[in-house]
C-alpha cells in the first residue's frame, strides 16, 4: 500500500497545473481516488463534513447490488441447463452464467467509462462516480443474450443523452441505466421481448416466457408459484428475477441510510393498491391476479429498490417523495394489465416519474409556502 | 420579378444574400427559432417524403411572401392575418393537388401534415414579421431562404433516420447484406418520432459548436 502511495505521489506534479500531463489530471485523480480517499477537506465556512463522499455511496449501492448480480448468473446457468434437459450443478450452472455476464459488464463499462473520460477531458472536470454504479445496473436489466454491439450503442446513448448533454452526472433528469433498456427495447424489440429471448441457448421446445410474458397471453396455468418467484427461480432479465435477493440489496441500502425507505415502501404501496383496485373490478383474468403476485413477477422489486430511489432522479421533498413513489408503482401495474404492448410497466413508469419528479416538488413547496403564508396572516390579523 | 424592383440596388446585393444565406444557419427556423418542429418529427422517417415537403414549404413560404408584400399597402391591419391565411391556404391547396396528381404516393405518405403547412409557424411567421413590411423582391429572396433553412434540417433529419432506421437512402439500400447477417439491426427507435426530436437536438447542438454566436450568455 505505501509503495503504491509512494508512486502516486511521485507521478502527481506531471499531472497538476504545468506538469507534462496537465491535460489529463481528471484522468489520474480518479485512479487516485478509486484507490485511496481523498485526503481534500474544506476548511473555512460552515460546510457539513461527512465521511461519504459519492465513491463510497456508490460503493455501498454497488455492494448492494452483489447478491442479486451473484444469483442471477447462477439463475442464467440453471435455467440454461434445465432447458436443455440436463440439470447443472450449483458451480457449473454459476460459471455458465458468469461467463455470458462477464461480456456484458465488460462492454457497458469499457464504452460508458470511456465515454465519461472523453467528456470529462473536454469539459475539463474530474471523472466522477456516476457511471459506476449505471454500468453495473444496465447489463442486470437486460436478457442474457443481448448482442454485445447493441449494448454498447445503448450505453453510448444513455450515458450521452441520458447524462451528459445534461452536464453530466447530478444534472440527469431521467435514469441512465433505464435509459439504456428503453433505448433497447423501442430500437430492438426483437432482441428485448417475446419468449425466445430470456434463456441462454435454450432448446426451441422448451417454453421460455416469462411471468408476465404468460400473464400478457392469457396462459394463467403456466406461472410459476410464489415460492419460485420469490427466489427468482424464473426466466427474465439477468438480475432481476429474485426478490429475496433484491431485499437483501434494499436492507444494506437502508441499513447504511444511502438508500431512500419512502420511496421503496411507497412504490410497493401504489403497487399494491392499483392490482388491489383491479381486484375489485375483476373485468378479466389478468385483473384477478392475487395482488401480491405483481410484486413478485418482473422488474417490480428491482425497479423499486434500485432505480426509483436514484437520488438524482427522484423526488427531493419528503411529501414528494411518497407521492413519486406511489404513482410508479400504480402506473407500472396499470401499463402491465392494460396496454398489450408492453407486458412490463415499471420501466415506463419510472421514467416517467422521473420526467415529473421536478414539478412534484415544485408544488410540494408552493402548497408548503402558501399554508405558511396563510398561518402568518392569521397571526398578523388575529393580533 | 425584376421588373416590380424601381431601385437602382442589384438583385443580388449582400443585403439581399443574407436574406437568403442568414435562415440557413443564424436564424435557421427549426434549429434557432425552434418553429415548425411538429411536420419536422412527422415526415421526416424516409427521405423522399421529407424532399417533397421541402420542395412544398420553400413552394408555399416564396410565393406568399410575394403575394402579401404586394399587396402590403392594401391590407387592411386588423384583418391582415386572415389575410395571410388566406393566401397561404390557397398555395397550399396548389401545391396539395399538384402533389396528388404527380407524386400520389408520397401524397399520401405525407397526409396531413401538407393540408398543416399552412398552420406552419415559419410562413406565417414570415409573412407577420418580413413580407408586411418589404418590397416583393427581398420578400420573395427571404421566402426561398426560410423554405431552404426548413428544408435542409428536415433532409439532415430524414437522411440519418432512414438511413440507421430503415438501413436506405431514398428508397435505396446502402447498407451491406453481410452486415445484416453478422447480426446488424435497423434501429426501431430512428423510425419513431422521439428519435427525430433528438436528431433535431444533436443538429442544435453541432450547430452551436461550430457557431458560437449563437450560444446565449447567461
Amino acid at each position: 500500500m505505501k509503495a503504491l502511495r509512494k508512486f502516486l505521489d511521485k507521478q502527481k506534479p506531471h499531472f497538476e497545473k504545468g506538469g507534462k500531463f496537465e491535460k489529463l489530471h481528471s484522468t489520474f485523480d480518479s485512479v487516485e481516488t478509486l484507490l485511496f480517499v481523498p485526503d481534500k477537506v474544506t476548511f473555512a465556512g460552515s460546510h457539513i463534513r461527512d465521511a461519504i463522499d459519492m465513491k463510497r455511496t456508490m460503493i455501498v449501492v454497488f455492494i448492494s447490488l452483489v447478491p442479486a448480480l451473484l444469483f442471477g448468473m447462477w439463475n442464467i446457468g440453471n435455467l440454461h441447463f434445465l432447458s436443455i434437459g440436463h440439470p447443472a450443478d450449483l458451480w457449473t450452472s454459476f460459471f455458465y452464467g458468469f461467463l455470458k455476464m462477464l461480456p456484458l459488464l465488460i462492454v457497458s463499462y469499457a464504452v460508458g467509462l470511456g465515454i465519461e473520460i472523453i467528456f470529462a477531458q473536454i469539459k475539463g472536470h474530474e471523472v466522477n462516480e456516476g457511471f459506476f454504479v449505471s454500468g453495473l445496473l444496465i447489463p442486470m436489466i437486460i436478457p442474457p443474450e443481448t448482442p454485445l454491439w447493441q449494448v454498447a450503442v445503448a450505453v453510448a446513448f444513455a450515458v450521452i443523452f441520458g447524462k451528459e448533454v445534461f452536464g453530466g452526472t447530478g444534472m440527469n433528469i431521467v435514469n441512465p441505466a433505464l435509459t439504456a433498456r428503453a433505448f433497447l427495447f423501442f430500437a430492438y424489440p426483437g432482441d428485448m421481448s417475446g419468449d425466445k429471448v430470456w434463456i441462454a441457448e435454450k432448446l426451441d421446445g422448451y417454453s421460455g416466457a416469462t411471468p408476465l410474458g404468460d400473464a400478457l397471453v392469457g396462459n394463467f396455468d403456466n406461472l410459476p408459484s410464489p415460492y419460485d418467484m420469490f427466489m427468482g427461480f424464473i426466466p427474465g432479465s439477468n438480475g432481476e428475477t429474485s426478490v429475496l435477493m433484491i431485499l437483501i440489496g434494499a436492507v444494506i441500502l437502508l441499513v447504511t441510510g444511502v438508500g431512500n425507505w419512502r420511496i421503496m415502501l411507497s412504490v410497493f404501496a401504489g403497487g399494491i393498491v392499483m392490482a388491489l383496485l383491479f381486484n375489485l373490478w375483476g373485468a378479466n383474468e389478468y385483473m384477478e391476479l392475487p395482488a401480491y403476485y405483481h410484486l413478485l413477477m418482473g422488474g417490480f422489486a428491482f425497479g423499486a429498490v434500485f432505480m426509483a430511489t436514484d437520488p438524482v432522479t427522484a423526488t427531493q421533498t419528503t411529501r414528494g417523495m411518497y407521492i413519486y413513489g406511489f404513482l410508479i408503482g400504480v402506473i407500472a401495474i396499470l401499463i402491465r394489465v392494460f396496454n398489450p404492448a408492453y407486458p412490463e410497466g415499471v420501466m415506463l413508469a419510472i421514467l416517467l416519474m422521473n420526467v415529473f419528479a421536478p414539478l412534484i416538488d415544485h408544488y410540494v413547496i408552493e402548497s408548503n409556502i402558501n399554508k405558511r403564508l396563510k398561518r402568518m396572516k392569521t397571526l398578523v390579523t388575529n393580533s | 420579378m425584376s421588373a416590380e424592383i424601381k431601385e437602382r440596388e442589384p438583385l443580388f446585393s449582400a443585403k439581399n444574400i443574407k436574406l437568403l444565406k442568414n435562415p440557413l444557419n443564424f436564424e435557421n427556423p427549426i434549429t434557432v427559432q425552434v418553429l415548425g418542429i411538429c411536420s419536422a418529427l412527422a415526415v421526416t422517417a424516409k427521405l423522399e417524403p421529407a424532399v417533397v415537403m421541402s420542395i412544398s414549404v420553400v413552394f408555399v413560404a416564396a410565393i406568399s411572401n410575394v403575394v402579401i408584400s404586394l399587396l402590403r399597402n392594401g391590407i387592411p391591419p386588423r384583418i391582415r392575418i386572415i389575410v395571410q391565411l388566406v393566401v397561404i391556404a390557397s398555395m397550399v391547396i396548389l401545391v396539395d393537388q399538384v402533389l396528388k396528381a404527380f407524386v400520389y404516393d408520397v401524397s399520401k405518405q405525407l397526409s396531413v401534415f401538407v393540408g398543416l403547412i399552412i398552420t406552419n409557424c415559419i410562413i406565417m411567421g414570415r409573412l407577420e414579421a418580413f413580407a408586411m413590411a418589404n418590397k416583393p423582391w427581398p420578400s420573395f429572396l427571404d421566402g426561398i431562404g426560410n423554405g431552404l433553412g426548413y428544408g435542409a434540417i428536415l433532409i439532415i433529419i430524414a437522411f440519418f433516420r432512414e438511413l440507421l432506421g430503415s438501413g436506405t437512402i431514398y428508397g435505396y439500400h446502402v447498407v451491406p447484406e453481410s452486415f445484416f447477417e453478422l447480426g446488424y439491426k435497423n434501429n426501431g427507435l430512428m423510425i419513431l418520432p422521439p428519435m427525430a426530436l433528438i436528431v433535431v437536438g444533436v443538429i442544435i447542438w453541432v450547430q452551436r459548436y461550430y457557431t458560437r454566436e449563437l450560444i446565449e450568455k447567461n
